[in-house]
Formats: C-alpha cells, sequence, structure tokens
C-alpha cells in the first residue's frame, strides 16, 4: 500500500432516526483503500456494510444523520461534500455497483442509453463518441454482441447480464474507486464466478481500487488484496486477506470462519455463533458490541474507548482480549 | 429395504405462449411450445437418507422438489411413496391424503412461507390437526411442544406472531411445522439462502441432528455445494431439467466426472488454505429449456470438452463406477478429476 492512501475513511458514525429511538448503525468505523487495491468489506446482516458503502457515496436515506467522521479521497472529504460537488465526482471518479441489478437498472430505458447517459453526464462529446465509448463498455465486460445488447431492455437480459451492464455503467468513465455492495446476491455460482472475474479484470485493467461489500468470506478471501470485518456497526478487524484466515485475533472473526460451510470438513466442526447482534437502539450497548456474545469478555471490555490495535503487519484489531 | 421416495421418468412441461397474434396461432398446426421443466427424472431416496439435489436456477430442481411432494402434478411419470402410487392423485386431494404427512416440505424464505396471523403455536399445530386429528386437542398440543423442542424453540414463543421473531426462529417454526406429523422425507428447499452465515450454522446442524435422531430422510435443493457436501449421503446434479450427474457426495466432490460438475465445483468460493480445482469457467449462459433439440447433449454450446457428435447424439445416463453415475459421452477421468492443486 502507498502512503498516501486513496481513500481514508478516519471515526465514521452514522446513525438513523426511527419512531423507536436512534439507531447506532456505525461508530467509529475506519479503515482504508490503497491505489489499486481491492479491499472486502465483510459481516452478517446489519454490520453496516452497505451503510458504509452508502455514506461513502452520498446515498444514506433522509433519516440518516452523520455525526462524525472524514472520509478522504484525493484531498477532499466525501463526507462534507455539495450536492453539486457529489454529482461530479460520482460516475466519473467514484461509482458503485449495486445489489440486485434488475432494481437497479431503470426498467423502461435501453441498457446501452443507460450506460451513454452516464458518459454524457461526466465527458460530453458527439453522439457518435458517446456510442463508441459505450460499445467499448459493453466490449469490457465481455458482452456478447453488444452492438445488438446495447438497444435490449433490462427485461431481455439475464440476471448475469444485467450485473455485467451494472458493471460496464460503474466503469464506463474509468473512475478511481469502484464500490460494489454484494453484486453477485442472487446470480448463479458459476455466473457469479465470471462476474467476479470480469469484476476484478476490469478494476485492474483501469488502475482503479475497489471496495467489494459481501456477507460471502470465502468470495472476499478469493478477490481482495485486504479484509475489514464488521460486526454490529463497528470495524473489529483488518488484515491482509491471508494473515486474516491464518491468524484470525478478533474472537468474531474465529467464530465467524467458524460457521463457514466450506472452512469446516464435517458437519460437526460447524460452529454456530450462540446469541444475536445487539439491538442498535439500545441506550445501554456495551463499549464493545460483541461483548455480549464473546466468551473472552472481562471486566476491561467494558471500558472505553475500544481503540483498533495493531497486533502484526497490516493487521488491526478492535478487543481487548484479541486471540 | 424399501425406498422412501422413488420416482420414475418424472416429466413436467409448461406450455409456453406462442408469437403472433391469436390468429396466426390459431391457424398454425404446430403443437404449442413447450418448456421442459423436469425431462424424464429418477430419483430414490431410502429411509434416513440425505440427498442433495444441486444446480443453477432454472435447471429444474425445485420443479422436481414440488412435483415429488406433490404441491404440482407430474405430466407423466410414476411417484412412491413407501411403495404407494401418488403421482395420479390430484394436488388438492393429496394435501388432505393421510399420505400426505409422510411426505413434508420446508420452503426457501422463512418469511414468506409463514402466514403472518398465525402464531408459533397455530403455525406448528395446522399441519398436525389437518392430518392427525385423532386424540383431540390435548394430543395435539402434545404434538407441537414435541416438535418445538425438537427443534430447539422455547415455548416462551409460542404465542409470537412471525414479525416478532428472529429469522433463524423463523427458520426453526418452518421445520418444527414439517416435523410436527412425524414424515419419513423432508423436502427442503433453499432452507437456508436466505439466513446468515451464523445462523445458517444453527439450522445445518439441527437438520443433521433430526436427521440421526428422528431418522428422517431429507431431499436438500440447494445452489450452495458447500452446504450440500456437509449434510448429504449423496447428491443428484441437474442441468436444463435432466440429473446429468449423481453419486456419492464425497465421490462425486473428489471426482466429479460430467464436465458441468467439474465446471459448478470449481466455481464455488474458497477459502485461503483449502484445496482448490483449477478454475474453470463457462461461457455463456444454459441454454433455453423452450422446446429442447432431442437429439443434442442439453450442454452442448457451453461445454469445455465437446465434439461434434455432442450435438446429434443424445447421452444417457451411465454407471461409471458403483452407485455413480453420468450423463455424458466423454466423462472427465477420475485422475485428470482428482488432480487438486494447493492454492
Amino acid at each position: 500500500m502507498s502512503a498516501v492512501p486513496l481513500l481514508a475513511v478516519d471515526d465514521l458514525t452514522v446513525s438513523f432516526r426511527t419512531r423507536t429511538g436512534a439507531v447506532k448503525a456505525l461508530e467509529h468505523v475506519s479503515f482504508s483503500v490503497g491505489r489499486g487495491e481491492m479491499i472486502g468489506i465483510v459481516g452478517e446482516s446489519g454490520s453496516g456494510k452497505s451503510v458504509t458503502a452508502f455514506a461513502l457515496m452520498g446515498l444514506l436515506d433522509a433519516a440518516a444523520r452523520v455525526t462524525s467522521g472524514r472520509a478522504d479521497f484525493e484531498g477532499r472529504d466525501l463526507l462534507k461534500l455539495r450536492q453539486g460537488e457529489l454529482n461530479e465526482l460520482r460516475g466519473r471518479d467514484l461509482s458503485i455497483v449495486f445489489q440486485n441489478p434488475r432494481t437497479a437498472l431503470n426498467p423502461i430505458r435501453a441498457v446501452g442509453t443507460q450506460i451513454a447517459d452516464v458518459i454524457a453526464r461526466h465527458d460530453p462529446g458527439s453522439a457518435a463518441k458517446i456510442r463508441a465509448r459505450t460499445l467499448a463498455a459493453l466490449q469490457a465486460v465481455r458482452i456478447p454482441d453488444p452492438e445488438r445488447r446495447a438497444r435490449a431492455y433490462p427485461f431481455e437480459l439475464s440476471g448475469g447480464m444485467c450485473q455485467r451492464i451494472g458493471i460496464a455503467m460503474a466503469l464506463a468513465c474509468r473512475p478511481r474507486l469502484l464500490i460494489a455492495d454484494e453484486p453477485t446476491t442472487g446470480l448463479d455460482v458459476t455466473t457469479q464466478a465470471v462476474v467476479m472475474d470480469l469484476f476484478r479484470d476490469a478494476v485492474r485493467a483501469g488502475g482503479a481500487s475497489a471496495i467489494l461489500i459481501t456477507h460471502d468470506l470465502a468470495l472476499a478471501s478469493e478477490y481482495c488484496d485486504r479484509i475489514v470485518v464488521m460486526h454490529a456497526g463497528h470495524v473489529v478487524e483488518t488484515a491482509p486477506t491471508a494473515e486474516l484466515f491464518r491468524h484470525p485475533r478478533h474472537p468474531y472473526t474465529a467464530k465467524l470462519l467458524g460457521s463457514v460451510p466450506s472452512a469446516v470438513e464435517t458437519i460437526d466442526d460447524l460452529a454456530p455463533i450462540d446469541g444475536s447482534l445487539p439491538d442498535l437502539r439500545r441506550a445501554d450497548l456495551p463499549v464493545c458490541r460483541f461483548a455480549e456474545r464473546c466468551e473472552r469478555r472481562r471486566p476491561v471490555c467494558d471500558t472505553a474507548p475500544l481503540l483498533p490495535e495493531p497486533c502484526g503487519p497490516d493487521h488491526l484489531v478492535s478487543c481487548r482480549v484479541p486471540l | 429395504m424399501t425406498a422412501v421416495l422413488a420416482a420414475r421418468g418424472l416429466r413436467k412441461t409448461y406450455a409456453v405462449a406462442g408469437s403472433g397474434s391469436l390468429l396466426a396461432r390459431m391457424l398454425n398446426r404446430r403443437p404449442p411450445s413447450q418448456l421442459v421443466a423436469v425431462d424424464r427424472v429418477d430419483l430414490e431416496i431410502r429411509p434416513g437418507e440425505a440427498v442433495g439435489l444441486v444446480g443453477e436456477s432454472g435447471c429444474g430442481k425445485s420443479t422436481l422438489a414440488r412435483l415429488v411432494s406433490r404441491l404440482i402434478a407430474p405430466d407423466d411419470g410414476e411417484i412412491l411413496l413407501d411403495g404407494a402410487p401418488i403421482h395420479g392423485i390430484e394436488p388438492n386431494r393429496f394435501a388432505r391424503s393421510p399420505l400426505r404427512r409422510r411426505i413434508q416440505m420446508v420452503f426457501q424464505d422463512p418469511t414468506e412461507s409463514l402466514n403472518p396471523r398465525f402464531s408459533v403455536r397455530e403455525a406448528i399445530a395446522d399441519p398436525v390437526r389437518l392430518l392427525m386429528p385423532d386424540g383431540g386437542r390435548k394430543a395435539i398440543d402434545a404434538r407441537v411442544e414435541k416438535a418445538a423442542a425438537q427443534v430447539g424453540l422455547s415455548p416462551d414463543l409460542f404465542p409470537r406472531y412471525p414479525h416478532q421473531l428472529s429469522g433463524g426462529q423463523k427458520a426453526r417454526v418452518g421445520i418444527a411445522r414439517a416435523m410436527a406429523v412425524e414424515p419419513a422425507l423432508l423436502v427442503l428447499d433453499e432452507p437456508t439462502s436466505a439466513l446468515d452465515v451464523s445462523v445458517q450454522a444453527l439450522v445445518l446442524k439441527l437438520l443433521v441432528r433430526l436427521r440421526r435422531e428422528a431418522g428422517v430422510a431429507q431431499l436438500f435443493v440447494s445452489h450452495d455445494l458447500n452446504v450440500v457436501r456437509l449434510l448429504c449421503d449423496r447428491i443428484v446434479v441437474m442441468y436444463l431439467g435432466q440429473v446429468v450427474e449423481e453419486g456419492p457426495a464425497e465421490e462425486v466432490f473428489r471426482h466429479p466426472r460430467h464436465p458441468y460438475t467439474r465446471a459448478l465445483l470449481s466455481a464455488i468460493p474458497r477459502l485461503p488454505g483449502t484445496p482448490k480445482p483449477p478454475p474453470e469457467r463457462l461461457p455463456g449462459e444454459p441454454r433455453s429449456p423452450i422446446d429442447p433439440d432431442p437429439m443434442a447433449c442439453r450442454f452442448y454450446g457451453r461445454c469445455p470438452r465437446q465434439e461434434d457428435f455432442c450435438a446429434v447424439r443424445p447421452p444417457a445416463l451411465a454407471e461409471l463406477s458403483p452407485g455413480h453415475r453420468a450423463r455424458c459421452h466423454l466423462p472427465v477421468a477420475v485422475e485428470a478429476a482428482g488432480a487438486e492443486v494447493a492454492p
């Protein structure tokens, strides 16, 4: 990783106002993405992975409030940008591939037109030039017969094909950072493998960096250089991929690894994680949000503040009694 | 030993609306197009056995699960449950047949498949009331309590409604409801795909315990081969309506013989440190299941090993080693398939 990362998220805290109280969705979230690096954010549902992505993209719901933190991207704080500045940046330097390609695409516009829209917004040129770039974008994600497919509507394409369109659209203006929020959920494994290979190759070819958000540890391990593990709105551990799987230091990471079917030999080795996520509306949330599910809990776990501590090369863990 | 379930030559097709105007279609002599969802499938499940049914979306695995549980009627073929034919019974009559309780289904999404107006107790009691009403209320309550205990649901949850339960609890209600009538076979259609890994692990262990303790056979429909590997004795792989490979789970995993199975296994993401087959990516997408060419192998066009004759000679399901069958003219050799490279 180079000295100045492409993106540095520091102390990001987000809460949502609801009728039943404030949901503390993210608390003191910090991580960075190096130039040319692909990182994975993994966690179960409710861990705050998608909220993190939406906060960076300026797509948070109106009920959300960013109460602290900054996200430095090329010398600018993404969290403080005005709408106009954000619109300039999004799609050009920073783009996102959404979870469900069918709902992310406009159903009543041909897919080629939707890609052309992005190009025309950020890099206006003659119609012929935009058209050529649209076809190039489709070719980059290896869509056969791009001329014909550009005229297709999303309903005429398969899920895997729609997700390739989503990736083509996100990459059309050669962004420097690409966020993919569960890009292969709902796709078959064979399609997932093809789409993920494409995603990786396209990111590499453009010299971009990427954040892959997923609940699938194995998927993240195959494609990411570094992994950020989240639990209940906290980053609990960050490490290079091989290191994280060899020496998980946070008890939650270790437990998560023990509950993945691909990581064990027999069903008897499979170990569920006791308890569930704490209710993030609670006023008395413990300092460590995993404490109530943790066998290693000590009195020291309840003393604030809980900070990420280095525990190896490029390896950070937020735990008072790490493994 | 009689099989719990024996299906032979099962076929299910759906008519597809033709193109052109109604008049053009009426004048057209050709029969309407047919989507072949399940094409002459044989399936046998022995008592206490766990069989995994895998394949991509659209391969017909869910249709097959619905056929054998008699939620839908087959066009052709026979289904024997404990040796008794059930293929001819109409689905809504079968719902009240005493045989219904021998085969029970657990659905994919625990939220969608529970009646929002039924409490946990009512949800579990409903099939018991319908299928095992003898003994009155006391006996029904006892069965509900037993089924809840089997899946580890606390009686404190009985008055709750689905929206007051977590995903894992809902999944357990779905399983308790199926187990309450003491079935011989549970048909599970992607029972954990809507759950997080930590909860999934809980449900998978529960299913294994039910099989060990209650001896209930399981047909496990899944696209997650890792889950199937942990849970099942035998694996059946489907592609475009046909069984392309079947065999003992461990064997199919170590030595897949059909090129499709091999590609499927190679596409599963694996953690560092676990054995990893060489990457193999399938080009394109499955062909249309509408009016498939009866002479061509269904995998033709996507297959890395195909030869010209694969397009004109349909392969049959052939036994390659005891209990291990594959539908391929050019099955993968065991040595090549077994070669695993460390990452």
